[in-house]
């Protein structure tokens, strides 16, 4: 004999169980009016895939692209664990991560930006100078203070103040340390044998932030401190950032010109599978630190309007998208790229 | 100074200090409502409630996904957890001598204290993986499964509270136990219960950690419990740690919808408790 | 008289008690079925870990992702400095606060000030952590923490840079957090201490607080204690707020300006970008470890509250 009160509690556990199971099929999501992809990933192109997936929902209002900047790690992972539909990473995917999937992923590149030392020093409003030993150096702990040799010898006008740097890096796993470390390894054989280039490493010094805009929001809110982060991050908050020497001896800022010359080499010799690095290029103007930011794909998605979508939305990226990166200040990918992609697409099945 | 001056001194001061502990610990409720009221209050507006959220460095927007977001979470976790807490509590309490009432009872109140972040990592395990995504859902059971524990106690204790005269009465009027329970004991203790309950809701609305990675988030509405969604404390964790200005006026919007919706559900819960229901 | 008949299970279900019976028991259950699916998924989950490190997992301080190399000892560390700092600015405040309003307080007082601490209980750990980012971390750094190194920079506690965030920003918005608990188990178990303990005291000519002092506090010593016990669990197991200001940093350092790491906040940061399966197993580990440190602590708390409250209601 069940009383009511047994029979109200079942029936919203039945009724809840029942839309659960109804709402997971294809045919309620379709039914729904709207499509709606997950993906996650890398907080490095956050603020133009935040932009793009704004502007293609509002020209396919049927389409949501959710995408979620919880760092290049992250985005791998959940790919990998198959609770997104797509990543996003500043750093390709290494052979042993590829092994680990269950099915095949490529890469999309999206972007070129630049990774800049941002820092944060009351009374100095001025542009350092960064040399690749000063950055080693900062970053593995051994210059402790602004007023260092290494920085003062190439910041003659400057005032630099006697303080301690407050070193700012990633605490998880993410592609633009990945970018700065692969960046550092290759100027600082000193910092390659000892900390080495990942997304996710031993930091010899300094505070983590979540997510590059967890670095930029302690970058800001800490005198004295020095972080690196993508260039879009530091512009939007009004943040100081250095200039920084490359392999040629010129210290270059980090703007759309250097950043795209800092492809230029690779972007002829591009790999099928778009997986470079173009950290510490050749080119007198090219910017040091620079990097693609890629998409991660599998090749086979089994629902076919969701394949048919991220389709369409990669090639709108490759045409439309670029044009939008510029306001940004990510620069766009270089014509040959853009063609041996759009070539590549026809890859997801 | 005699002794007896000196123990009246004493006396005095030590109410000083005493008192002074209980001042500074009430300030600091009006400090947090202070900073809420005056940073969160010049950033809510209309656009606030109606609005999505724009992406990082555009100004304006709002969270109207992630309020509506946290009911849905909200409420999975009360549909799921409410009806068990309660009738597990009346077992408890009305069925309850012996061995295994006991572990049951014991078991509750560990998993009382366990922290949060251990229960999301539970419902990752129980609702994301096997199901491959995350959702509302997940986020629902993360929530329930701190739910319950707290709410089967709370209605144990208040079943307890009604006088056995009541159930002896019903009995002996010829009800079987189950319907004295149903129509007796139960309607007699449902301030108390319903207070527990409401507690219980205010307590899981504003946990943010469990969510993190059950119901992840979206910067849509979600229209399907089977789909990433907003929430507003994970908003505010988000926006707080970022570094875009207008994102931490909403971060600041959000607390205090946040914390006025804790501070009615608790005040609220409170009142209906007071007048005349048994009090342990 | 009739023979006893064989009941059949369905026989004794047309009977409404039994059913009942059953379906509350079952629902009851379900509490000994979460209990043990959480217990068997962190240990599960946890299992490449465990054997890859064993017990020296607890006292590596090395945690390297990329080199495959997890240990726990810089979270732990960060976790008990956090709540220890907590508990030091929490315990005295706290219970000084209880004692004011179970004992000193004229009654109506004592009701409303303890019905707006116990509010306090009800804020949620993101809005402290909202509060502590933008309100405590920049009085920390500049006027606080130069303050505190400047007469007490001798300890190796107060020494070092001053960022804002670090150990003592994460102990102090806790200390917020867990002194409504102290406060309201506390009070609860001085009240409990039977009233003629106190007209015994007073009628030999105590003052109301070494009435207090002597009598009421020793009496209800086992509650208060266990009110510590369980703000130390509530302490232990916080993730937001003190995620957003220990730094993020895994190291074990002295002074209390540095920055650290708990075990909540590495979960909540790595969580979602773990991986490697390894370093997901380290991190489901270090949840185990929380979970068994908050439930010994939580049952011995119990257990001491109980203890006082049965004392008190038995004799009175």
């Amino acid at each position: 004999m069940m009383t009511r009160k047994h029979v109200m509690g079942a029936v919203p556990i039945l009724w809840l169980i029942g839309w659960s199971l109804a709402s997971n099929s294809p045919a309620t999501v379709h039914a729904a009016g709207t499509l709606l992809i997950n993906g996650a990933g890398a907080t490095f192109p956050y603020p133009i895939y935040a932009k793009w997936f704004d502007a293609y929902h509002t020209a396919h209002g049927d389409i949501q692209i959710n995408y979620q900047s919880i760092g290049s790690g992250g985005g791998i992972r959940q790919l990998l664990a198959g609770t997104v539909e797509f990543g996003a990473s500043d750093m390709p995917m290494t052979d042993e991560q590829l092994g680990q999937a269950k099915m095949k992923i490529l890469h999309f590149p999206t972007v070129l930006g630049a990774v800049v030392p941002t820092y944060n020093i009351p009374g100095v409003s001025q542009e350092l100078k960064f040399t690749p030993e000063a950055l080693a150096g900062i970053f593995l702990g051994t210059i402790r203070k602004w007023n260092d040799s290494n920085l003062t010898k190439a910041n003659a006008g400057v005032k630099l103040p006697a303080e301690d740097i407050v070193v700012v890096h990633r605490s998880e796993g993410s592609g633009t340390t990945f970018v700065w470390t692969d960046y550092l390894s290759k100027v600082s054989p000193d910092w390659k044998s000892k900390v080495g280039a990942a997304a996710s490493v031993s930091w010899p010094a300094g505070l983590g932030g979540k997510g590059n805009e967890g670095v930029s929001g302690l970058v800001k809110q800490t005198p004295y401190s020095l972080g690196y982060v993508e260039l879009i991050y530091a512009i939007q908050n009004n943040m100081s950032y250095g200039v920084v020497r490359n392999s040629s001896g010129n210290f270059v800022k980090a703007n759309l010109a250097s950043v795209t010359k800092a492809a230029a080499a690779v972007a002829k010799t591009m790999p099928d599978d778009f997986r470079v690095s173009i950290t510490n290029p050749p080119g007198k103007d090219a910017y040091p630190i620079a990097s693609f930011t890629w998409l991660l794909v599998p090749s086979t998605i089994s629902d076919s309007s969701k394949k048919s979508a991220i389709v369409g939305f990669l090639h709108w990226m490759l045409h439309d998208g670029q044009k939008m990166t510029e306001a940004l200040s990510y620069a766009p990918l270089p014509p040959e790229v853009v063609a041996k992609e759009a070539k590549a697409i026809s890859q997801v099945q | 100074m005699t002794r007896h001056q000196w123990r009246k001194l004493v006396n005095a001061v030590m109410f000083s200090i005493t008192a002074a502990c209980a001042a500074a610990a009430v300030c600091v409720l009006f400090w947090i409502l202070g900073f809420l009221l005056w940073n969160g209050g010049k950033s809510l507006n209309l656009s606030f409630f109606t609005q999505l959220p724009k992406p990082p460095g555009e100004v304006g927007g709002g969270m109207a996904n992630a309020i509506v977001g946290s009911a849905q979470i909200v409420l999975i976790a009360s549909l799921m957890g409410i009806p068990i807490g309660f009738l597990g509590g009346i077992y408890l309490a009305e069925f309850g001598t012996g061995a295994f009432p006991f572990f049951v009872r014991y078991t509750a109140d560990l998993l009382n204290g366990v922290p949060s972040i251990v229960m999301g990592i539970f419902a990752y395990a129980v609702a994301v993986r096997p199901m491959h995504r995350f959702s509302a859902l997940a986020g629902g059971v993360a929530l329930s499964v701190i739910l319950i524990p707290t709410t089967i106690r709370t209605t144990e204790q208040f079943l307890r509270a009604v006088p056995q005269m009541l159930r002896e009465g019903a009995l002996a009027l010829g009800a079987s136990k189950w319907k004295s329970i149903a129509t007796v004991v139960v309607p007699a203790a449902v301030r108390g219960v319903a207070t527990g309950i409401i507690l219980g809701i205010a307590r899981i609305a504003g946990e943010s950690a469990p969510l993190l990675f059950t119901s992840f988030s979206n910067q849509y509405w979600s229209t399907s419990l089977n789909q990433p969604t907003a929430s507003l404390p994970v908003m505010i964790f988000t926006y707080a740690i970022s570094p875009y200005a207008d994102w931490h006026r909403q971060a600041w919007a959000a607390g205090l919808v946040l914390l006025a919706l804790m501070l009615l559900l608790n005040i609220s819960a409170r009142l209906v408790l007071s007048p005349g229901a048994p009090r342990n | 008289m009739a023979a006893t008949t064989q009941k059949t299970f369905l026989n004794r279900l047309r009977n409404g008690d039994e059913v009942a019976h059953l379906i509350t028991l079952m629902f009851a259950a379900s509490i000994l079925l979460i209990a043990g699916l959480l217990v068997l998924e962190l240990f599960g989950s946890s299992t490449e870990a465990r054997h890859k490190f064993g017990w020296n997992f607890f006292f590596t301080s090395k945690w390297d992702p990329v080199a495959g190399q997890f240990g726990a000892l810089p979270f732990i560390y960060g976790t008990v400095v956090t709540s220890a700092v907590a508990l030091m600015i929490a315990v005295p405040l706290g219970i000084g606060a209880a004692i004011f309003l179970a004992e000193l307080a004229p009654p109506r007082i004592s009701d409303a000030l303890t019905f707006i601490i116990e509010l306090l209980a009800a804020v949620p750990s993101v809005i402290y952590g909202l509060l502590a980012v933008f309100a405590l971390v920049p009085l920390l750094r500049d006027p606080i923490q130069p303050f505190l190194k400047s007469i007490l920079g001798f300890l190796p506690f107060f020494q070092g840079p001053s960022y804002g965030v670090g150990f003592l920003a994460a102990g102090l918005i806790l200390a917020l957090m867990v002194i409504p608990f102290i406060i309201s188990i506390s009070r609860e178990s001085l009240l409990s201490v039977p009233n003629d303990q106190r007209e015994a005291a007073l009628a030999l000519g105590a003052t109301r607080w070494e009435s207090t002092w002597h009598v009421v506090v020793p009496y209800a010593r086992l509650g208060i204690i266990g009110s510590i016990f369980l703000a130390l669990a509530r302490a232990l197991g916080e993730t937001m707020a003190v995620t957003m200001v220990i730094g993020n940093t895994p190291q074990i350092a002295a002074s209390l300006f540095a920055t650290g790491y708990t075990i909540p906040a590495v979960i909540a940061n790595e969580f979602t970008e773990a991986t490697e399966n390894l370093h997901l197993s380290a991190l489901v580990e270090l949840g185990l470890v929380l979970f068994l440190l908050t439930i010994i602590i939580n049952a011995l708390a119990r257990l001491m509250v109980l203890a006082t409250t049965r004392r008190g209601t038995a004799q009175s």
